[in-house]
């Protein structure tokens, strides 16, 4: 039972929203520290080439060239998922990012000049930038350091699911669908670059970073790791992050280069990149192409799913090659399905490394998914809602990958948007003639909401302390990159401690101090880091109960805490809260006010056949799109989003409807104008200019209906929502665009060129029948 | 290639008013303002976004009107009116309104382009208030949600999918109508 709840479920404005508006929050490109110098890396001209020499001898002569480094100079491990990353190229060069030499100068500009000093000879090689040619047996081997354990040697990484009788199910089905999807490189463009600030002590041999990662204690291992260093004498502090999105779960090699070069000079070293160097060498979401093969029988439920995925791994492996985790859970569970079997394969090119981004590989199954699900239902000539209803998921139910939905509010959110968003009617009325011709289109998604066991531990710790002032710190695993994971944590401890907001403090940037956890990824902080803290607070308040019992002369311990009193329940007698703390600190038993807890997910680790129940709950969302498209120019305006979607509990309705928001404009990037370009392994659009993100006078009309569940493992019944919304958009937009034309679109971005083409294509097919 | 200057650069007297206060400078001819606002007067709020005028993170008002600061060299500072985050609040830490809406409305996640969007909205707001020296056209009553929408094309967001900042600069205008 849940008592009546204060806080919890009110819109909080985030916690220190008027310190960033204010423009007096510190980001990593505002730390100056005494002495610092300014890092400046240096990348390879060409994709794919043989370094012959590289010479830095003029770049030092430089006045205010303080340090230069090269492979040559740098005693370190390589890095990435696969440890086939090598933070300073040697001998040749893989990639359009690839990192040749490192300056440290006493400003800026002098580390930029000095980079135009440094010599380096080049043998052009052929690179290999389609994944086709790179499986070729003639193909040569693109990462020497790659693990080899396949049969092809451009192999990075390959993942083999199935469950339930293919061929049986294949049998039963009245129509089979197959089709390929091609999807694009999309970019994380954080409105702040990626920066690091490095300062070496070489008195204590202790180094201290100003990260903006969002998995530190992660990144403290890797880091020590690169450096050959033990893991506690480097300290990560995250000053404020300008956005994250999964592009900082990864360490890329400018974060160990920035650190060799304090180590080298004994000096802070700020290296902050570019917008250009942004668009060029941080991470994006995975180019693939899914072969997708699915049944249905004659009822109109549906049989098997056979996927078949190609990714582009780039030159190297990050923890981008591990999305077909969630991939095949896409396939394996969203809808009732009774067999599936998926095989994917991430292939080494000499094309940019793809990093993990917001939804980790699931916008682009449920693209390829909800399509094929349109495309069966035009076969059975079945209403395309009703066959979503008939086959989603349910309460109870097991997947045969073996997630188990205790909750599960997929049909409610189905129902949510059909009926909102007049979804029957729309798609009655909308064959149209005429230049401006509308379409409706729905998508679902499955998502964990409770964490996700892709390590020993999806734990996250908590110590807890209210001082002799009845203010109370909440020292925090978890770390905040804007989503407001700080004032879901106050809001808590407001609502079980009856501490008002403005006296609770969130500590959590710094790996010094705070206990660990493996951070902000699986849209898992709030699940996983409230549930941390209901567990300090419970140990706490036995303390503080027992206190509290013995000032007000009572022997039970049923308390009420509120206005920053604890309250007796059964005389309605009270006492302050900090008078409680401070008798306990100075008078028997002299205890501090201090609980600690770690919080571990009744989740459980996958078998090698990847089965088992990876997150403590799982999320559900519905989205249903119109879209306006002018035939005459192939631009698609998108109209209106309805959203449902299962959260578990509402906590703050003002954040979430931001992570609702925010992920829908970024889907509808993803479905129709976000691409990075690439041609020979160069990046075409490194830049707003030509890489198109939408505006705030792109954006529709979102109505946003959260489903709550309630379920028993999150806190309050909450859970995940950050990756969520973004997940169905593109989907659900591709298959407006296609009920609005007949056309089939089957690759992502929805340009204008693509729909007057997917227009031009379907009146050839009319004339050639004729 | 081999040219290693030792010319010292020309050095520019400037002066101006920011954020209320007289300030003078000498600098060189291509410092761009937001180089000469982050660097020698430690504002730190005016935010480096792309460096090439698309991402308005560096928005500052110049005579009360919005503009790209990494666009502008600061030896055309002189003489003007330069505000910038820092003094849309007041010196007693109170927030300006349109800050105060921005909290209240859920505007704020990263951060990272919040100051460059308030002073937009700020300048949208000066063109409509007629005791404000603008350059430009006055106009009347209050935007509508469109010409806000418009008016923050030139400011990306990447967090909050730009409804709760077009949210706070209605609500911002209404309520100071």
């Amino acid at each position: 039972m849940i008592k009546k709840l204060k806080i919890i479920g009110t819109p909080v404005p985030k916690h220190d929203a008027a310190i960033r508006v204010s423009g007096r929050a510190i980001y990593g490109h505002d730390i100056v520290l005494p002495g610092m110098l300014h890092g400046a890396i240096l990348r390879t001209e060409h994709p794919s080439a043989i370094i012959e020499f590289i010479d830095v001898s003029e770049a030092k002569k430089l006045s205010g060239v303080i340090c230069i480094i090269t492979a040559d100079d740098a005693d370190v491990n390589n890095i990435g998922y696969k440890r086939d990353h090598p933070i300073l190229k040697k001998g040749e060069a893989n990639c359009t990012r690839d990192e040749i030499a490192a300056v440290a100068a006493e400003t800026k500009e002098i580390a930029r000049k000095a980079l135009n000093l440094i010599k380096v000879k080049y043998k052009i090689r052929k690179g290999i930038y389609e994944t086709s040619e790179a499986l070729k047996e003639s193909a040569p081997q693109i990462n020497k350091f790659s693990s080899g354990k396949f049969e092809n040697k451009n192999i990075a990484e390959k993942f083999h699911y199935e469950h339930g009788n293919i061929e049986e199910e294949k049998k039963k089905s009245a129509h089979i669908i197959s089709r390929k999807f091609t999807l694009p490189r999309m970019t994380h463009a954080c409105m702040a670059s990626s920066n690091i600030t490095a300062s070496f002590n070489n008195i204590d041999k202790k180094l201290l970073l100003y990260s903006s990662t969002q998995v530190p204690f992660l990144y403290q291992r890797d880091m020590a790791h690169a450096l050959k260093m033990n893991p506690s004498d480097i300290r990560v502090i995250q000053p404020v992050i300008g956005g994250g999105f999964g592009s900082k779960l990864d360490m890329h090699p400018f974060e160990p280069i920035c650190a060799l070069l304090s180590i080298k000079t004994g000096r802070p070293v700020q290296l902050i990149y570019s917008r250009e160097e942004e668009f060029i060498a941080s991470p994006i979401r995975q180019p693939m192409e899914i072969e997708l093969t699915a049944g249905v029988d004659k009822k109109g439920n549906f049989t098997f799913r056979e996927i078949n995925i190609v990714k582009d791994n780039g030159a190297y492996t990050s923890w981008g090659a591990t999305t077909p985790f969630v991939i095949m859970q896409a396939f394996s569970s969203l809808y009732k399905i009774k067999a599936c079997r998926f095989n994917s394969t991430a292939v080494y090119t000499n094309n940019v490394f793809a990093g993990s981004f917001r939804g980790y590989g699931n916008p682009q199954a449920t693209f390829a998914l909800e399509r094929v699900i349109d495309l069966l239902a035009d076969e059975l000539g079945m209403d395309k809602a009703e066959i979503r209803l008939l086959n989603a998921n349910e309460k109870g139910e097991a997947t045969g990958q073996g997630l188990h939905y205790e909750t599960c509010g997929h049909k409610e959110c189905l129902e949510t948007v059909i009926k909102k968003s007049n979804y029957k009617q729309h798609a009655a009325h909308n064959r149209q003639s005429g230049r401006f011709l509308h379409g409706t289109g729905l998508a679902s998604m499955l998502h964990v909401g409770g964490g996700a066991k892709i390590y020993r531990s999806d734990g996250c710790g908590t110590i807890l302390k209210i001082d002799p002032y009845g203010y109370c710190t909440i020292i925090t695993g978890s770390n905040e990159i804007g989503q407001g994971s700080e004032t879901v944590l106050a809001m808590i401890a407001s609502e079980e401690l009856g501490i008002e907001l403005k006296k609770i403090k969130v500590i959590n940037t710094d790996t010094d101090i705070k206990p660990w956890d493996v951070g902000v990824h699986a849209s898992r902080t709030s699940f996983v880091a409230g549930n941390s803290l209901l567990g300090a607070i419970k140990i706490l308040k036995v303390k503080l109960n027992k206190k509290a019992a013995e000032l007000l002369k009572t022997n039970h311990s049923n308390f009420d805490y509120s206005d920053n009193k604890i309250i007796s329940l059964k005389s309605n007698d009270s006492i302050a809260l900090d008078k409680v703390v401070r008798e306990m600190h100075f008078s028997e038993p002299n205890e501090l006010a201090i609980a600690d807890y770690f919080y571990e997910p009744s989740s459980k680790f996958q078998d090698k056949n990847f089965k088992g129940n990876v997150s403590g709950t799982y999320a559900f969302a519905s989205q249903a799109v119109e879209v306006e498209v002018d035939t005459y120019t192939g631009n698609v305006r998108v109209l209106n989003v309805y959203v449902a979607q299962d959260v578990g509990r509402v906590l703050n309705p003002l954040l979430l409807d931001g992570q609702i928001e925010g992920g829908v404009v970024q889907g509808i990037g993803y479905a129709l104008t976000e691409e990075l370009l690439m041609k020979e392994g160069k990046i075409l659009n490194p830049n707003f200019h030509n890489y198109k993100m939408l505006t705030a006078a792109d954006v529709p009309d979102i109505h946003f209906f959260p489903v709550e569940t309630i379920d028993k493992e999150g806190p309050y019944g909450a859970k995940g929502v950050g990756e969520a919304s973004l997940i169905p958009t593109a989907a659900a937009i591709a298959n407006a665009v296609c009920n609005a034309l007949d056309v089939e679109i089957l690759e992502l971005p929805i340009t204008p060129e693509k729909v007057l083409a997917a227009i031009a294509g379907k009146k050839k097919l009319k004339t050639e029948k004729i | 290639m081999k040219k290693t200057k030792t010319k010292t650069e020309k050095l520019h007297e400037v002066s101006f008013t920011l954020n209320e206060k007289k300030v003078s400078c000498k600098i060189k001819a291509s410092v761009l303002l937001l180089d000469l606002i982050r660097d020698v007067f430690e504002l730190k709020g005016t935010k480096p976004g792309c460096g090439e005028g698309e991402c308005g993170a560096c928005t500052v008002l110049i005579n009360g009107a919005p503009v790209n600061s990494c666009l502008f060299l600061a030896v055309n500072a002189d003489g003007k009116n330069i505000t910038t985050i820092e003094g849309l609040t007041k010196s007693d830490g109170s927030l300006h309104p349109v800050q105060e809406s921005l909290v209240a409305h859920g505007a704020v996640q990263c951060g990272f382009c919040t100051s460059g969007m308030a002073m937009s909205i700020k300048g949208l707001m000066n063109q409509y208030e007629n005791s404000h020296n603008v350059p430009g056209e006055i106009k009347n009553g209050i935007p509508s949600r469109d010409e806000i929408k418009k008016h923050l094309e030139g400011n990306l967001c990447r967090c909050t999918g730009y409804v709760k900042i077009i949210d706070a600069a209605e609500a911002m205008f209404k309520q100071e109508q």
